[in-house]
């Protein structure tokens, strides 16, 4: 059995001609998490998703997502699975509607159209012409068309590129809905807090392997690493230290200034630093 | 058997649950396929206007040109060039349409989202020659209904002959938009498509006798033009449109409905067979 890992590769290899695309790749996804694979361009990182969505074959290794290998699967392990690809340029003069409804037509148990278009912040776009949308609302037309089969796994491959900020705050509302109703999925993003806000476990894929993998608060042993404690002295002015004991070096400093610690911060290593440490050791 | 069955459906464990669901079936996907791409196509004025002037420009061409009566008859000239009219419009539709929208599709990766969904792949190709059956029999009924009105093209006076015309269009049609989804698997993108279907369409039309009399092309290109569907299209329209007494100008002496509908099959079968085999779905490195 598969036990409650909705997807599951091991020891995953993809070439192309010379160059090897995804290296021994070994990945689990648990029913209903949130996972985010993040990497630099060129990684793997969409080979790998495409591997899994049964777009693409692989040279090596296993693979199988909701008990099934994509390479082989049929029209119903199809039925089940949701993707929202990388930047599709398709359009459509159709309605909002009508190809959301159309879309509806090709699985056996879809969602409501109209809770969709709802669900995607549509609503009341309903009659626009899908050429007629901005870009940010062909995005959420193209999440739209992603669950609109009601899927059990969904890839989404950087679902947010090009976002203004308040267009990704709605996004990432709507991402928390549908982890709440139950739904795995797998996100791709050039953006960490993307996945700092999203997701349960994160893995940084770097030269088609995972040289990380953990939730994005400890990812890279960042919960571990020193900190940096600053700190602005009345006569030296502005000092930093680093320490793995932050609390004491603090009680310290509130000793020495009698009480409160004039313009106190305690940072650890952002997501990103330890992201670009991790990728840049790779290369 | 049954046994292993048993097992199959217990190794399933909570897929079970979801056999119950009735996935579409694909023919019901196909009429699906069909409808958005007419709702679409005719949405497009540009293409849609584009389309059904076409056999309305060339009547007025050939109708300009050609008066009278074909030499030594009293069989109107418009009876002449309709058929070949009728059978470039039908291959219009069918091959260039069909390349272009097809290699339209894979560069922008409709057939990538397509892929991705419970949609058997032949449910596709039916939608698109569905779809174009319908436009082009639009076309068809606009070249009838215009050359009668107004260039006094005598329509098919008995049964037999409304029945010849549905099964040439229909096969014809369809053996074109078959080699239309060969070749529109092949080119790159709708841009590369259309300069990738002309120049076959322009040399066919020059061997098929489509616009003079097939008997006076030489041996080797009528050989040539033989093989190709054209030259089929274009003798079975004329057998709608002409009298009986112009059997003897075809090359056979005979209007040979048998062999057409052979080679028009033999045409779809084998294209349908090579497309099953090249069609590509996406772009190479499309990402």
């Amino acid at each position: 059995m598969a036990g409650d890992a909705a997807i599951r590769v091991s020891g995953l290899i993809k070439r192309y001609g010379d160059s090897v695309a995804v290296d021994g790749l070994d990945l689990e996804v648990w029913r209903g998490e949130t996972f985010a694979l993040l990497g630099p361009n060129g990684a793997g990182k969409t080979t790998t998703t495409e591997i899994l969505e049964g777009y693409r074959k692989r040279d090596g290794g296993r693979v199988s997502v909701l008990g099934q290998d994509p390479q082989t699967a049929d029209r119903r392990w199809r039925s089940r699975i949701g993707i929202v690809m990388q930047e599709p340029n398709d359009v459509y003069e159709l309605t909002v509607a009508e190809i959301v409804r159309h879309f509806a037509g090709y699985f056996p148990r879809p969602r409501a159209v109209g809770e969709v278009i709802e669900l995607v912040g549509l609503a009341g776009k309903e009659r626009k012409r899908t050429s007629a949308l901005s870009g940010g609302q062909r995005r959420r037309l193209d999440v739209a068309l992603g669950i609109v089969g009601n899927p059990q796994v969904l890839f989404l491959d950087e679902p947010t590129t090009g976002f203004d900020p308040e267009a990704r705050r709605q996004f990432w509302e709507l991402i928390r809905s549908l982890r709440t109703a139950g739904t795995t999925i797998l996100l791709t993003t050039h953006y960490l807090e993307e996945a700092e806000q999203l997701a349960d476990r994160a893995a940084v894929i770097s030269g088609g392997r995972i040289v990380a993998l953990d939730e994005p608060r400890r990812l890279g042993g960042r919960d571990l690493a020193s900190s940096t404690v600053g700190w602005s002295d009345p006569r030296d002015g502005a000092c930093t230290a680093q320490s793995d004991t932050p609390t004491k070096l603090i009680a310290e400093l509130a000793a020495r200034y009698g009480g409160e610690v004039p313009g106190l911060t305690v940072t650890r290593p952002s997501l990103e630093d330890v992201y670009l440490q991790l990728i840049g050791q790779e290369r | 058997m049954s046994r292993v069955a048993e097992i199959g459906v217990l190794d399933q464990g909570e897929g079970r649950e979801q056999e119950q669901d009735r996935l579409p079936s694909a023919a019901a996907l196909a009429v699906s396929r069909a409808g958005i791409e007419l709702r679409q196509f005719f949405r497009q004025r540009d293409a849609v206007v584009f389309n059904f002037a076409y056999p309305v420009i060339m009547m007025l061409i050939f109708g300009s040109i050609f008066k009278g009566d074909v030499q030594g008859t009293d069989v109107p000239f418009v009876q002449y060039f309709s058929a070949g009219i009728a059978a470039t419009g039908t291959m219009s539709i069918g091959f260039q349409g069909v390349a272009v929208a097809i290699a339209a599709d894979r560069s922008d990766k409709t057939l990538k989202r397509l892929r991705g969904l419970p949609m058997p792949p032949i449910s596709y190709f039916l939608g698109k020659l569905l779809s174009v059956l319908v436009s082009g029999l639009v076309q068809l009924v606009i070249l009838l209904v215009v050359s009668a009105a107004f260039f006094h093209l005598h329509l098919p006076s008995t049964p037999g002959r409304w029945i010849t015309l549905v099964w040439v269009f229909t096969l014809g049609l369809g053996t074109c938009a078959v080699m239309g989804i060969a070749l529109g698997g092949l080119a790159k993108d709708g841009r590369s498509a259309s300069a990738v279907v002309l120049p076959p369409f322009l040399v066919l039309q020059f061997i098929s006798g489509v616009f003079f009399t097939f008997g006076q092309l030489g041996p080797v290109l009528r050989g040539i033009g033989a093989v190709f569907p054209l030259k089929w299209m274009c003798q079975g329209f004329r057998s709608v449109f002409l009298p009986d007494s112009f059997q003897t100008q075809e090359a056979a002496g005979a209007w040979e409905h048998g062999r057409t509908v052979l080679i028009l099959l033999a045409w779809i079968i084998g294209g349908l067979a090579v497309s099953l085999r090249t069609f590509r779905w996406q772009s190479k490195g499309q990402g």
